[in-house]
């Protein structure tokens, strides 16, 4: 719908200084306005934040499930002053913690460890779920938890398997090539089309295992199972 | 009365004027950022017009509301709050009902504030009319944006995903046509829209015009 304004006369209307609104009521007004929308704001939030954890969590195991390649069970560990424990100390801010998931096959074999990690992609940040062997540092595979990188182009990391699946049994510090892979261990093809993206995962694989590899070792050297 | 305000109207034709003769997509060629984004399946079609109507009711209620008492100097920052708010609002209500949807959608949620159908219809209508007008509207227009966006994204997931609401059509020997769920399959699937809404409108035309 278009409104034009109709002036009488076809005369321009005029503001008229005299009439502006005071600087107090505009202050009011905007103070109001974002009170009442904090509040709205705030109260929806504490209503869904459950479901909305609850699925998070749900996504979490679901990850975990798949980059360790179905392990019949798994061990959370966080990361407390630069050392894992299999207990999260009490204390509001546990949930922040870093965590490393160990998993195990049936026979109680362990078959490596899940990190989540997060740095910047194409536009925002990239999270992912890495899976990988502490003892020798070759990948199993990694999930894509969160992105925003391009349609059809970035997110090509999530939806193209044959992107995904030249991970498993790679060994990081990984390089990306563009083209046929050499078959070095350490390489991966990046995408077409979305080689910042790619490169952002490979950065954030190469960093993940960096950090985590040698703490993983020394939980394990601490005679834990 | 307030200057520029529309003419009285009943709240039915308040609300048909958004879903027909004013359609926001496929008349005003508002909202073309979500229209060519996120109809790519039928699902996030029906989603982000159902969180567009809700914005839209939610604010158009608000506005209209609190038109008497907004200083006419930050009438758009109050408008522009009040449609952020329900944004946010949107977002969170569909990540705690339907995350996969809401993860789908991921950064056109909060977009939906830059929608100019939002602004536009806040400053052209529900600061200047009385609530349940202003409803009626919300309504009205946020039918019609979800009507436009599940015709043309039902039209992208048929064809290039071969399935409607994730259901396959075709068994498996179709070859998905890829190209319709790609971003200029959005372009396609829009203009071929226009064009036939044009050839209904037209032949409509010619036989008033043999009636007459």
């Amino acid at each position: 719908m278009t409104v034009v304004h109709q002036h009488q006369h076809g005369a321009p209307v005029a503001v008229t200084p005299g009439k502006a609104t005071p600087t107090w009521r505009l202050l009011v007004t905007l103070a109001v306005a974002g009170g009442l929308s904090g509040w709205l704001v705030v109260t929806v939030y504490q209503i869904t934040r459950p479901a909305v954890e609850r699925y998070a969590a749900q996504r979490v195991a679901g990850a975990v499930r798949e980059v360790l390649e179905r392990p019949a069970r798994w061990d959370t560990l966080y990361l407390v002053n630069g050392a894992l424990v299999s207990k999260a100390p009490a204390g509001p801010n546990a949930q922040e913690l870093p965590i490393a998931y160990v998993g195990y096959d049936a026979t109680g074999k362990r078959i490596g460890a899940a990190v989540t990690a997060a740095e910047p992609g194409f536009q925002e940040l990239l999270t992912l779920m890495i899976g990988f062997d502490p003892e020798s540092g070759a990948l199993l595979g990694f999930k894509v938890l969160d992105e925003k990188e391009t349609p059809g182009l970035g997110d090509k990391i999530e939806t193209d398997s044959s992107f995904r699946t030249q991970f498993a049994d790679r060994l990081p510090p990984l390089t990306g090539v563009k083209g046929h892979p050499g078959g070095n261990r350490n390489e991966v093809q990046t995408i077409t089309g979305a080689t910042i993206s790619s490169r952002a995962v490979i950065r954030i694989v190469n960093h993940a295992v960096a950090k985590w590899r040698p703490l993983l070792q020394a939980y394990h050297a601490g005679g834990a199972p | 009365m307030v200057p520029g305000a529309p003419p009285p109207a009943t709240v039915i034709a308040d609300m048909w004027r958004g879903i027909g003769r004013e359609n926001p997509v496929l008349v005003q060629f508002l909202g073309m950022c979500p229209t060519m984004a996120v109809t790519n399946t039928l699902a996030n079609g029906i989603a982000m017009g159902a969180a567009t109507t809700f914005v839209l009711v939610g604010s158009g209620l608000f506005v209209s509301l609190f038109r008497k008492y907004i200083a006419h100097e930050v009438r758009i920052t109050s408008y522009i709050l009040i449609i952020a708010t329900f944004v946010t609002l949107a977002d969170m209500i569909l990540a705690a009902t339907f995350p996969a949807i809401s993860k789908a959608l991921g950064p056109f949620m909060p977009l939906i504030v830059a929608n100019c159908l939002l602004l536009g219809r806040a400053e052209a209508f529900a600061a200047k009319v009385a609530v349940h007008r202003a409803v009626a509207d919300g309504l009205g227009m946020g039918l019609g944006f979800t009507l436009s966006l599940s015709l043309l994204s039902a039209l992208r997931e048929t064809l290039g995903h071969g399935s409607l609401l994730g259901h396959p059509l075709f068994g498996p020997r179709f070859e998905p046509w890829v190209f319709m769920v790609m971003p200029p399959g959005g372009f396609f699937a829009l203009g071929v829209a226009l064009l036939a809404l044009a050839w209904i409108v037209e032949l409509r035309r010619r036989r008033v015009r043999a009636v007459a």
